[in-house]
C-alpha cells in the first residue's frame, strides 16, 4: 500500500505558544489512523493544517502527492472534513445543507441529487431530510455533519472527535459508519480522546500530547511498549485521598507505577494478582475504603499513562 | 462565479427564514411608513393620493400689490387642492393656530413688504426703504406640510426677487441716462409689480414648478413618496449590517472554516457573502416598494429610475455593511454598530426630517450616508423626474460603495477568517 498522507516535522506556533511541535507520520491508503490524545494535545490544529485551513509554521505535508501549502485546491478535492463542532446551516433542511455543500464540492444536476439521496440513506435521515436542521437532536445533527464530509466521496476523510457530547446510541451509529466507510475503501484520519474508540476503529494509532507525537504504531505495538503489564484500577470513596494512596502504592513491591484520577487509582504492574494483597493492605493502613477493583489487560490507556505519567482524561 | 452566486442565494434564503430579521427588514419599515402616513394625514384625505388641503394661516399686513399677490397665489386654482388658507386677523392669532396644531404653517406678510421690494418715487430721493421679510411660522408636528408651504413662499419670493433685481437695474439705468423722470420710474415700478402679481397666477403654482412628467401630466407631491423611501432606506442599513454580521457568524458557527477547506477560493466566498448582502437588500427594497405601491397606491415614479436607484442605493449601503464587518471583531460589535448606524444614518439622511429643514452642516455631513443620496433620488422620481435626472445621486452611491468595498477587502485581507 502506498502512503496517501505524508507528514514531516509539522510545526504550528501561535505567538510564543507551540501548538504542534514537529509531528511526523504517514497514513497508508485504506487504513484508519487515529490520533489519540487529551483535549489540547494538538489534534485539531494538526487536522486544520492538513486540511489547508491553517498554514503550518514549518514542516511539510502531502496528500495524494499534493503539498498542503503549495497546492491547497488540489488537496481540497481529495479530502473530506468532518469538524469537531457542527458546521451546518441550522435554518436549512438536511437536504438543503447537503445540496449546498455538494455544490461547493463541484457537484451539480442529477449527480448531485442522486448523491444527496445516497448520503441521506447512509446517515439514516431520508425520512427527515426536509426538516430544518435546528429541529434535529444532537445525534442527528452529528450525522448530517458527517454526511457533508462524505458528499464528494473523498479519498481521505478527516474526522475530528465526531462523537463528543452525544448519546451512546448515536456514538455507536457513528462508529459503525466509520467502519463501513473504511470497508468501502475510504482512508480515515480519526482524532479522539476516547481510548475505546481508537482501540475499536484503528489500524494504527498515533498518541499525541502537548503537541508532540509521542508514540505511533498498531495497538499491539504500542501496548508492547508497556510490556505485558496489567492495570489495576481501584475505585475509592469520594472523600478518600486518592493522591495519597497513589503515592503510597508506588512503594509497594511489584508496582511499576500508580497514578490517581477522580476517585480512582490506576496501578500498573506485571501481574495484578501478585500485588493485589499489598495494595489492599496499603489502602487499609491509610483508612481508605476500596469500593471496587478492575483488572485491565494492557491497553492504550496504560500506554498513555506509561508514556506521560497522566491518564488520558486528565 | 457560480459558487459566488450559490453562496449569495443561500444567504438570501437564510435571511428570509430568520423571523427576527424579517421583522426589521420588512415589517418595521412598513409599519413605520403606515404610522407616519397616518400622522401626516396621508390616509385621511379623500384625494386618494397626495397631500391635500394643507391648512395655512395667512396674515397680510402689507398694503401693496406683492402682499396681495401672495395671498392670491394661495387662493389660486392651481393651489386650491393642495392648500386651504384661512385669514386670521393678526399674527398672534395665526401663530396660535399653529401652536394649537390647527394649521401646518402661518405666513405673515409684514407691513411695507411691497415698498421694500419696489421703491416708490420718493425713495429715489431719500434713503433706501428698510428691508422686511415674510415670516413663515411652521408647525413642527407637520414637517412635510409645513415644508410645502415654505417651498411655496420661497418660490414666490424667488420670482419676486428676480423681477425686482432686473427691474431695478433697468429703471436705474434709464434714470441715470435721463431717459425717464422719477415720476415715470414710479409708474414703471408699478407696472412691473403688476406683472409680478399676475405671473404666479397665470403660470403654474410655485410648488408644482417641477411636478410634471415627461409627457406633461401633472404630478402631485405625495408625502409618502418621501416617508416610504426614508423608512426603507433606514432599515436597509439594518439589512446590510445583518448580512455583514453573517460573515463573522459563519466563522463562529464553523461554516466559514468548512467553506475554506472546500475547493472554493476565499475570493469566491467573500464575493458570495457580498453578493448575498446585496441581493437581500435589493429584495427588501423592491418588496417594500411593491407593497407600498399596491397597498398605499404610492407612485414611486419612473420604474427604470426606481430599479437603478435601488440597486445603486443597495450597493452603497452594502459597502457600509462590509466596512463595519471588516473593522469589527465579533458579531455583537457588528450588531451594535449596525443598529447605531441605522439610526444615525436614518436621522442624518433625512428619514425622519427633511434634509432641507436641517442646518447646513448636517446637510454636509449627510453626504456620507447612502440614505441622503438615495432619498434625494427618490424625491426627484416622486416629483416626476426620470432616470436621466438621477446622475448625481447614482454616481455618488456607486463611488461610495466602491470606495468602501476597496477599504473592506483590504481590511479583510488582514483578518484571519479561518480562526474561530
Amino acid at each position: 500500500m502506498s502512503n496517501i498522507l505524508e507528514v514531516k516535522n509539522l510545526v504550528k506556533h501561535y505567538g510564543d505558544f507551540q501548538a504542534v511541535k514537529g509531528v511526523s507520520f504517514n497514513i497508508e491508503e485504506g487504513e484508519i489512523f487515529s490520533l489519540l490524545g487529551p483535549n489540547g494535545a494538538g489534534k485539531t490544529t494538526t487536522i486544520s493544517m492538513l486540511s489547508t485551513l491553517y498554514t503550518p509554521t514549518s514542516g511539510a505535508a502531502t496528500i495524494s502527492g499534493h503539498s498542503v501549502t503549495r497546492e491547497p485546491m488540489a488537496v481540497r478535492q481529495v479530502i473530506g472534513v468532518v469538524p469537531q463542532d457542527l458546521a451546518l446551516y441550522e435554518d436549512l433542511t438536511a437536504r438543503e445543507n447537503l445540496i449546498f455543500w455538494g455544490q461547493m464540492y463541484d457537484l451539480s444536476g442529477k449527480a448531485l441529487t442522486a448523491r444527496v439521496d445516497e448520503v441521506l440513506e447512509q446517515i439514516g435521515l431520508t425520512d427527515k431530510a426536509n426538516n430544518r436542521v435546528k429541529t434535529y437532536s444532537g445525534g442527528m445533527k452529528r450525522r448530517v455533519n458527517i454526511g457533508v464530509g462524505l458528499l464528494h466521496k473523498p479519498k481521505l476523510l478527516f474526522m475530528d472527535e465526531p462523537t463528543v457530547g452525544i448519546d451512546p446510541q448515536s456514538r455507536r451509529a457513528i462508529l459503525d459508519t466509520v467502519k463501513a466507510l473504511n470497508k468501502q475503501g475510504m482512508t480515515l484520519l480519526y482524532t479522539t480522546h476516547y481510548m475505546e474508540e481508537a482501540e475499536e476503529l484503528s489500524d494504527r494509532v498515533g498518541i499525541i500530547d502537548h503537541g508532540e507525537l509521542i508514540a505511533i504504531g498498531t495497538q499491539k505495538e504500542l501496548t508492547h511498549q508497556v510490556g505485558e503489564s496489567e492495570t489495576l484500577v481501584l475505585h475509592v470513596g469520594e472523600n478518600d485521598d486518592s493522591e495519597a494512596l497513589a503515592l503510597a502504592l508506588n512503594g509497594v513491591a511489584g508496582v511499576i507505577k500508580a497514578e490517581a484520577t477522580d476517585h480512582e487509582v490506576s496501578v500498573i504492574c506485571p501481574e495484578a494478582e501478585d500485588v493485589l494483597a499489598g495494595v489492599v493492605t496499603k489502602a487499609n493502613e491509610r483508612g481508605i475504603k476500596i469500593r471496587s477493583i478492575d483488572i485491565r489487560e494492557p491497553n492504550l490507556e496504560a500506554v498513555f499513562l506509561h508514556l506521560t505519567g497522566r491518564a488520558l482524561r486528565d | 462565479m457560480l459558487k459566488t452566486f450559490l453562496i449569495g442565494i443561500k444567504d438570501v434564503r437564510l435571511a428570509f427564514r430568520d423571523r427576527a430579521a424579517l421583522t426589521f427588514m420588512l415589517a418595521a419599515p412598513f409599519v413605520l411608513t403606515l404610522g407616519l402616513g397616518l400622522v401626516t394625514g396621508r390616509f385621511s384625505g379623500n384625494s386618494g393620493s397626495g397631500i391635500s388641503d394643507i391648512p395655512v394661516a395667512i396674515v397680510n399686513l402689507d398694503d401693496g400689490q406683492l402682499g396681495q399677490a401672495l395671498v392670491d397665489a394661495f387662493n389660486s386654482p392651481e393651489l386650491a387642492d393642495l392648500t386651504e388658507p384661512t385669514f386670521p386677523s393678526d399674527p398672534e392669532a395665526a401663530r396660535r393656530l399653529i401652536d394649537e396644531d390647527q394649521a401646518a404653517a402661518a405666513v405673515i406678510i409684514p407691513a411695507g413688504f411691497t415698498q421694500s421690494i419696489i421703491p416708490q418715487a420718493s425713495d429715489f430721493e431719500s434713503a433706501q426703504p428698510e428691508v422686511v421679510q415674510i415670516e413663515v411660522y411652521t408647525n413642527p408636528e407637520r414637517p412635510t406640510s409645513a415644508g410645502i408651504i415654505k417651498a411655496i413662499v420661497d418660490e414666490f419670493i424667488s420670482r419676486v426677487e428676480e423681477g425686482r433685481v432686473g427691474g431695478e437695474v433697468s429703471i436705474l439705468q434709464m434714470l441715470v441716462s435721463g431717459r425717464i423722470t422719477p415720476e415715470q420710474a414710479e409708474d414703471a415700478g408699478n407696472a412691473m409689480s403688476q406683472r409680478l402679481q399676475d405671473e404666479p397666477m397665470t403660470n403654474e403654482a410655485a410648488i408644482t414648478l417641477n411636478s410634471s412628467t415627461a409627457d406633461g401630466q401633472a404630478v402631485e407631491f405625495d408625502a409618502l413618496a418621501y416617508i416610504a423611501p426614508g423608512m426603507a432606506l433606514m432599515f436597509l442599513m439594518y439589512t446590510v449590517s445583518y448580512g455583514g454580521r453573517s460573515i463573522l457568524a459563519e466563522r463562529t458557527q464553523g461554516t466559514l472554516p468548512r467553506l475554506l477547506v472546500s475547493p472554493t477560493s476565499s475570493a469566491q466566498i467573500l464575493g458570495g457573502k457580498i453578493f448575498g448582502i446585496f441581493l437581500t437588500g435589493a429584495a427588501q427594497m423592491l418588496i417594500l416598494i411593491g407593497a407600498s405601491s399596491l397597498i398605499f397606491q404610492l407612485k414611486w415614479g419612473d420604474p427604470l429610475g426606481v430599479v437603478v436607484l435601488v440597486l445603486a442605493a443597495v450597493f452603497g449601503a452594502t459597502g457600509w455593511g462590509m466596512f463595519i464587518t471588516a473593522t469589527a471583531r465579533t458579531t455583537a460589535q457588528v450588531a451594535n454598530v449596525g443598529s447605531a448606524m441605522m439610526l444615525i444614518f436614518g436621522a442624518l439622511g433625512g428619514s425622519f426630517v427633511s434634509l432641507e429643514q436641517m442646518p447646513v452642516f448636517v446637510q454636509a455631513i449627510s453626504k456620507i450616508t447612502p440614505n441622503a443620496w438615495a432619498l434625494n433620488g427618490f424625491t426627484t422620481l416622486g416629483l416626476g423626474g426620470t432616470l436621466a435626472d438621477l446622475g448625481t445621486p447614482i454616481t455618488a452611491l456607486l463611488i461610495m460603495g466602491a470606495s468602501l468595498f476597496a477599504v473592506s477587502v483590504y481590511l479583510f485581507g488582514k483578518k484571519d477568517l479561518a480562526q474561530k
